[in-house]
Parts: C-alpha cells; structure tokens; sequence
C-alpha cells in the first residue's frame, strides 16, 4: 500500500501552535493557579510537558505534571488486542478539587479521552477537567469535544495523522499519510 | 486467539528471551495500579477467570486473585477438596465442565508435571499454569526475574544461584529457563540426592558446598525443603540440613560480597534459611511478594488480548 | 515356472494331493503359496519358489518352475512378497480374564493375525491372575475359538503374582502353558526367582523375568535423564533394570535354570546378556519394537502413548539394543502389546498406565526401523520375530520345513502404509506411532493351513 505523507505543520509551525495553545490555557482557565497538566502516552506526554514548560517560563511557577497511561481503560483489548507494554501512569497528587488539562497529541474517535476520564476518575473528583489536543481529525464516536485545539485537518476514515516529536521521533512535526488505495 | 505469548502460559521453557522481556516489561507499570488508592483498572471487565487449585496454595492463589481483581476480571475459586475432583471426576472431565460455562481463562494448580498443558490442549479458554507437579512454576520464575532485575538493573552475566530441593522444585525449573534466557549465569546448590542426575545437561554450574555457591554467587534463590523429603530417605535430618546446606547470617557474612536473597516460599526459618538472613537488609522476599501480582497481572492482561497484528495496528494512530 | 495369475479361490488342474484335515477347522487344507520369496532361517533358506502347504502342515518347497498342483489345491500368488514363517510373539498381554473392555483373547488373536503373528504367548497378569491350571486351559480355550492366531498361556511364577509362593508350575505346564512369568511386576525376592528357575527346570519351560528392581523404580514415570529432569516427572534409572539383569543371570548360573529376560531397553542390559552368554549361561533376551524406534523424547509434551515400563531409553541405549538385535545377543523380537481403555490413557501422564499395543506394527516398526537402513537384514528378522522365539520357548512353527506346521506369515516388505490407530483390529488404539508412515505390510497370515487374515487393497 503505498502512502503519501503531507506535511500539515513543521516544526516551527508546531512550535507557534503550542505557544498559542499556551495562551489559550491561560485564558481558559484565567491563570494556572491549582492547575495540572495530564499528558495521555505516548506523545500527549512530551507535548503536555512542552506545554507547562511555556506556562513555567510565562507565569514563572513550576506548573505540575503528570502522565495518564489509559491502555487497561480501552474498551477495545478484546477487538485490536493488548498493547504490548503499558505505559506508566504518573498522578502523585491528590486530585480532589483540582483543575485538570488532559493533552493529548491527536483527537479522533474520542474513546482515547473517555477512557482517560473513566481513569481519571478512579484517582479523585477533580473540579475541572478540559481538554487540549494538537490537532482534531473529527471522525468522533462518542460526545467528547476538545476545549482548545491547535490545528483541525479534515482528511478521511483511512488516512493517518501522525505527530512526531523530538523526544521520541527525532524531530518535530504533524504529517498526513493519505492511502492511496482507500477509494 | 493468539497473542504475543501464544494462548496459554503453560512454563518458561518454550518461551523466547523476547516474550519474557514483554511479560516483564508489562508488568513494571502494573506495580503502580497496587500504590492507587482505588487499586483496579477496567481491563479485564467481564472476563471470567477460574482459579482450579487441586493442591491447596493460599499465597500463589491470593496473588493470582488480586491479579485478577485489580483488573476486574471475575474470578471464582475452585478447590479440589470442595470440588467434585474428590468424588473421583477426571481431569478432563473436569475441563470440560468448566469449558461449557464459558469461561476466558484457567489458573491451574496440580500435583501432577504436565497437568497444565493437558488441560490447555483440551479446552479453548487460555490456560496459566500456577504449578504443575515438580515440572513448571512459570509466574513464580517470571516474579524471580523481575525482582532480580528491579534490583540488578539486567539480568546480563548475572550469577544466581537456586539452593535446594532442585529435584522436586518446579520454582528450580522455571528459574533455571528464565535466568539463562534473559542471559543470567545459572548455578544450583543441594545435597547430591534432590538434585536431578541430569542436573549438569541443563546447562547449570553445580555446587555441593553452600560455602561455595555463596563464595560465586551474586543472589540466592533459597527453595522450600519440603519435610516430607526426609521421610523419603533424600536427607538424613532437618538439622543436619541446615548445617550442611542452610543459608546463614554466618556464611553471608563470609562472602566476598552481598548476596540478594530470594525465596518463593513459604519459609521454613531454621531449615533451608535463617530468620536472620530472611528478614536481613538483602532479603528481597517481600518484593517478590509485591512484583507476583504485577507479573500475573501482566500474564493476564497479555493472554486477554486479541490478535497482535491488530494491536500493531493500534499502535500507529494514537486515538482511535 | 509358468506364468499363471490367480488368487484365491482360483482352481488349477495338475496331479492328485490326497485329502487332509488342517488342525484348526476348514481352511485351506491344500494350498501352495505361488513365486514369493521363501525367507527360512531355520533351513538357510532365501530364495523364490512355491510352498506347498497340505493337511495343515508345510509338504514341499518347490524352486523348479513349472511344478504343477493338484486342481484341489488353492493358490495363491505371493509374487514379490515374502513367505516367511509365521511369525511369534512370547510377549503379550490379552487382558482377559478381568478386562474384557480393553481386550479379549479373540480380540487380541485377531489383531495378532493382522500383525502377521501366528501364535501369540499370552501374559499371565490377568483378573483373576492365571496362576493355576484351570485358568491356563481358560486361555487356551478361549484361544482356540478364536480361530485366529494361536495362543499360548504363560503362567504366573507366584501365586497371584504376589512374589510369595509359588504357582504349580507342573499342572499349568500340564494344562498347556509354555512358560512361567510375573510379567507386569517384578519378582522382587532373588529367593523366589533361584527357586522358580530350578523347579521350572523339571518341565523345561523358560522362567520369563520383568527386570526391574523395585525400590529404585518406584514411581518412576519414564527414563531418568535430562527429559525426566526438564519435565519434572520421576524417572526410573537404567540401573532398575540393569540390577536385575544380573541378578537373573547369576542365578541362572546358580541354577542351570533358562531365564529369558522380558523387554530389554538399556545398554547396560546388553552389555550383561553379553557377558552370560559368553559363559554359557543359560539366558536369552527380547526386545520390544518400541525400544527399538523410539526414545525418551517421544515422552515430551506428556505424551501418555509413549508411557510403557520399561521406559523408552535414550538415543544410545537404543542403538545398542538395535545392535543387540543384529549380533543375536537379543534373541528375539517380542511386542509387549498391553492394550488400555482410551479413558485411562486420557489424563495426567503420572496417573496414566503404562504399555502400548504392539501387534499390528510390530513387523512395520522393526522393517523400518532396522532393515531398512541396514542394520539387520530380512532374514535376521524372519529369525528374531519368528524361528527364535519358536525354539526359545520350545513352540511348534518358526520352521517351513517339510511337517512342519503350516503357519505361514506372508508380507510385502517395501509396501508404505500410514498409522491409523482408528482401524487396529485390537481394542487398544495406545499407540505411539499414529500418524507415522512406516513401511512393510502383512498381506496374508496362515494358521495350520487355514488364511485367518488377508490384507484388503
């Protein structure tokens, strides 16, 4: 099958996106006060860190975060199989009362996020929880909206919209592999 | 349905280093679902688990029911003694039963080597063995590794050395695979007469003297002297046991260095092992406690799976 | 010789045969078995020609072409198979009385017949034990009507083959046994087997010992070795066997009794059969197809129809006791055929009993595995499976010569078949080789004149 794939942002359009979605979290939530930042493995990670690291700089308070693995909250292990190895989950807080950003890379489906609440839940009741993707694909399954997004692509069932970061790609950028063959 | 372990997990013999790795890489975050204050995740919902234990086991069946829990399987324990096993059922009868109730999986525990792969090639539901005879305890070996290299970072070049009844122990078995898989250097240590007569063709370094086995080991795998082996004539005495071969603060202290200490359990302190030792600041037999239910967890959670070229699938769009 | 094609039924003219009577019922009372390949090793004998078979006992042996039969004499046409005689298995367990689910002497017969065998010997380890003379003429009765192949009862050496005392040798051999054994168990008391080789010296019958010494054994699930140790069942040392060997050796030196030791399976063993008959001791030896073939491996993945006592060996002592074989040191070939129910093979391999049938692929199992790449050659078979086992436990057959019994074993030994335990004539289906593609077929077995089995296709 061959795949073409299109540059949606390069890296220092990745880099502008994330400033911005920055602003939008300050503005969101009027301030970082009692906030945390929840990054979904893998990538939601790195792009939840790159987020506080902005808001550290900007707000000059060291903005805490966490990870949410949300593998055993899938409600699909019986259809696409285990991932392999889980990811960990790093939530060193009491959770009750707090504000909660969940940053996730791509948001498709939506079942990503419901099981990240369904997790969520399991560790407090926080007073907020909003969410933060890079880039919205629509193709949603479940009532689940994104409180702030940095880049909607509208492409198709078959296509892929892979974020790459430094961290763990090499390098920065949001790519679109179109399957030639879908139609 | 196949998965990355295949349907059931039956020993670590026929296991590849790579499988191994998986089981125990996925168990590493697991240990932190047992730190949650709600210490459960949905992965398993609605798989029904059967816990069919013919030789009784609180603590391997604990484990594996707070495995199951934690993933909120549900799980129903069956006990020979209050099963119809007593009243003379067949083992295959008994699978059969059990595989008419639908259920997704068998934890199995059994007196006799080659009981877990019986019933796997019998039914459906994925099969974990949980001790079969003096064959295979794989969970047990796997919960080994993991504690093992928690501690020494890999198991690489690492000399461990399993002491004891190597003859009756399916612990040993499953120990001396997994060790030399992951690429540990492997000795065993006991009296001549509860050590296999093979003992050397599997590859092992053997030691008749504990002095000695201490003097090159970097962890002892201490075993359980079942006391129905000097009954049998294998051992002259418990007491000469432990003076010949018990594992003791004074022959600890002898050692050109630390020795991590590991014993699956239960201990009989004063026999092959010395309260001292056992409970001494290189005792790591509560971890092994804690890494067995992360390490079921794992086995559970990868024989839940379904096809692992879906799953690598899965892994290319991060929402789906 | 003309060439004349024909099977059975077929009438052809020529002299007059006068009439006889085959000992075992109607059958082919004249016969000639036509251009096979007559193998007897009891006259040297290895050459293609026509036998002639009347009244139930062999009359001719007939190389010359164009010899020409009487119009009453059926023929049969055995081109490119060998005539041998028929062949004897001095070790088998028929399971009745007590366990006619499993098996039946006419069961059992019958199967044997289809392996070729035209006389079995019946072990005594049957419920009730055949420890008395009117249980011995049970057997032979029940053999008879069978109207298969012949069956020879053995006798137990102890009463109820509890190794305490022993079972009248005298009024069983009387009755028609041909030999004593507490097969299926040891005899653990060296004092009982000096007294049972002396006193069977009276009758001159063989005292047939399964060597096992059973302290060691005890327990023990198959070989002890580095399969035993990976799978985590007892093993049984070679050494079980070994202690026993010599033992019935040297007491057989005592003695002067003829001790034939049952089910051969380790080096050692042969090493110390070897070392008897080199002084004239009187010891003679068998070997099962299974120790022939097959080695603890077999055992892997708990495989239950591997499971028989004694344990499958390894690699060298399999070659040795195939050596054996070849050099004579084991005398003959013997199945060991112990038939279970399906149920009591199914399950855990430690519960589960030991023994495989053996009747129905013995002769594919030793062609296969030892003629076939040259390490005996037919006629040692034809021996091994059948002259001496005849003169060994002093049985009539084994022979072709003129009177003698006409028990006749015809078979194809280049023709490959698949294993279908499904299809044994015997009741047991325990066996190791299902699914193995082995090669040499039984296409006619006679009894006394009389076609009890004729391959179909």
């Amino acid at each position: 099958m061959a795949a073409k794939p299109t540059t949606v942002l390069d890296s220092r359009a990745l880099a502008r996106t994330l400033r911005r979605i920055a602003d939008e979290i300050v503005e969101l939530f009027d301030g970082v006060d009692n906030l945390i930042f929840v990054g979904i493995q893998r990538r939601g990670v790195q792009l939840s860190d790159r987020l506080a690291d902005i808001l550290d700089d900007r707000e000059q308070v060291k903005v805490p975060r966490g990870s949410l693995d949300i593998t055993l909250y899938r409600d699909d292990l019986q259809t696409v199989g285990p991932r392999p190895v889980v990811g960990p989950t790093k939530l060193p807080w009491d959770l009750n009362g707090k504000r909660v950003l969940i940053v996730d890379d791509v948001l498709h489906t939506g079942r990503t996020v419901r099981a990240a609440l369904d997790e969520l839940a399991d560790f407090g009741r926080p007073s907020r929880i909003a969410l933060a993707v890079l880039v919205d694909r629509g193709g949603r399954e479940l009532p689940i909206h994104a409180d702030i997004v940095g880049k909607r692509v509208d492409v198709a069932p078959t296509d892929r919209v892979d974020v790459l970061v430094s961290e763990i790609d090499g390098s920065d950028s949001v790519v679109l592999v179109r399957r030639e063959d879908a139609a | 349905m196949t998965t990355p372990l295949g349907k059931d997990l039956l020993a670590l013999e026929p296991l590849t280093p790579e499988q191994i790795r998986l089981i125990l890489d996925t168990a590493e975050p697991f240990k932190e679902i047992s730190e949650r204050a709600i210490k459960k995740v949905p992965a398993l919902r609605g798989s029904t688990i059967v816990n069919l234990f013919f030789e009784a086991s609180t603590r391997t069946r604990v484990s594996f029911e707070f495995a199951e829990k934690r993933l909120s399987a549900d799980t129903v324990n069956v006990a020979a003694s209050g099963s119809s096993v007593s009243k003379g059922e067949t083992l295959v009868d008994t699978a059969r039963n059990l595989e008419a109730m639908r259920i997704d999986m068998v934890v199995i525990r059994h007196s006799a080597s080659g009981a877990a792969q019986f019933l796997a090639e019998r039914i459906e539901s994925n099969v974990i063995n949980a001790g079969d005879g003096t064959h295979e305890h794989p969970t047990q070996g796997l919960l080994d590794l993991l504690t093992l290299r928690d501690r020494f970072g890999t198991l690489e070049g690492r000399r461990i050395c399993i002491c004891g009844d190597v003859l009756h122990s399916r612990v040993a078995r499953s120990n001396i695979w997994g060790l030399k898989k992951m690429g540990a250097v492997v000795g065993v240590c006991g009296p001549r007469s509860l050590l296999p007569n093979a003992i050397a063709e599997l590859g092992v370094e053997v030691f008749d003297r504990i002095e000695a086995a201490i003097e090159w080991a970097e962890a002892l795998n201490v075993l359980r002297l079942q006391l129905e082996r000097m009954q049998a004539g294998y051992i002259p005495s418990l007491r000469e046991y432990n003076r010949v071969f018990g594992v003791t603060r004074e022959r600890l202290e002898r050692a050109p260095r630390d020795l991590l200490i590991l014993h699956p359990g239960p201990m009989n302190r004063g026999v092959e092992i010395d309260s001292d030792v056992a409970d001494g600041p290189h005792s790591v037999i509560l971890e092994q406690v804690t890494n067995g239910v992360a390490v079921r967890m794992a086995v559970l959670y990868l024989l839940a799976g379904g096809a692992p070229e879906l799953a690598d699938a899965a892994k290319g769009g991060s929402d789906r | 010789m003309s060439h004349r094609e024909s099977g059975i039924g077929n009438r052809e003219s020529g002299g007059n045969r006068e009439q006889g009577t085959g000992n075992r019922g109607s059958g082919v009372r004249h016969g000639v078995l036509r251009g096979g390949r007559v193998l007897d090793p009891s006259q040297q004998i290895d050459s293609k020609g026509d036998l002639i078979l009347a009244d139930g006992k062999v009359e001719s042996f007939e190389t010359a072409a164009g010899a020409s039969y009487g119009d009453d004499y059926e023929v049969i046409d055995c081109s490119g198979l060998v005539v041998a005689p028929g062949f004897i298995d001095v070790h088998c367990h028929l399971r009745e009385p007590g366990r006619e689910d499993v098996e039946t002497i006419a069961t059992g017969a019958r199967a044997a017949a289809v392996g070729g065998f035209t006389a079995v010997c019946a072990m005594p380890n049957t419920q009730p034990v055949t420890d008395n003379q009117a249980a011995v003429g049970f057997v032979l009765r029940q053999g008879q009507a069978a109207n298969a192949a012949r069956v020879h009862p053995i006798g137990a050496i102890s009463l109820g083959q509890e190794g305490k005392s022993l079972a009248e040798f005298g009024e069983m051999v009387g009755a028609g046994a041909v030999a004593v054994s507490d097969d299926g168990r040891p005899v653990a008391s060296a004092h009982l087997m000096r007294t049972a080789l002396e006193y069977a010296r009276t009758f001159g019958i063989p005292v047939a010992d399964h060597c096992e010494e059973p302290t060691l054994a005890a327990g023990g699930a198959m070989n002890e070795g580095i399969v035993s140790a990976r799978l985590g069942l007892k093993g049984i040392p070679s050494e079980a066997e070994e202690i026993m060997v010599i033992r019935d050796i040297l007491l057989a030196r005592r003695t002067g009794g003829h001790v034939h030791l049952c089910h051969m399976s380790t080096k050692g063993s042969i090493e110390l059969i070897r070392w008897g008959k080199e002084r004239g001791i009187r010891v003679t030896a068998e070997a099962c197809p299974h120790h022939l073939s097959l080695t603890e491996d077999a055992v892997d993945g708990y495989n239950t129809n591997a499971k028989m006592n004694p344990p499958l060996r390894t690699a060298e002592d399999v070659e040795a006791v195939r050596d054996a074989v070849r050099d004579g040191t084991i005398d003959l070939v013997a199945t060991d055929h112990a038939p279970h129910h399906y149920d009591e093979k199914e399950r855990e391999f430690a519960d589960a009993p030991n023994g495989i049938v053996g009747l129905e692929t013995a002769l594919a199992v030793v062609n296969t595995w030892l003629v076939k790449p040259g390490i005996i050659d037919l006629t040692t078979l034809v021996d091994r499976m059948s002259v001496s086992p005849a003169t060994t436990f002093n049985l009539p057959g084994g022979s072709l010569r003129r009177g003698s019994v006409a028990d006749v074993t015809v078979f194809d030994a280049t023709r490959e078949w698949t294993v279908d335990p499904a299809k044994f004539v015997s009741k047991g289906r325990n066996s190791p080789y299902g699914g193995y593609s082995l090669y040499g077929r039984v296409m006619c077995t006679i009894v006394g004149g009389k076609i009890v089995h004729r391959a179909t296709g």
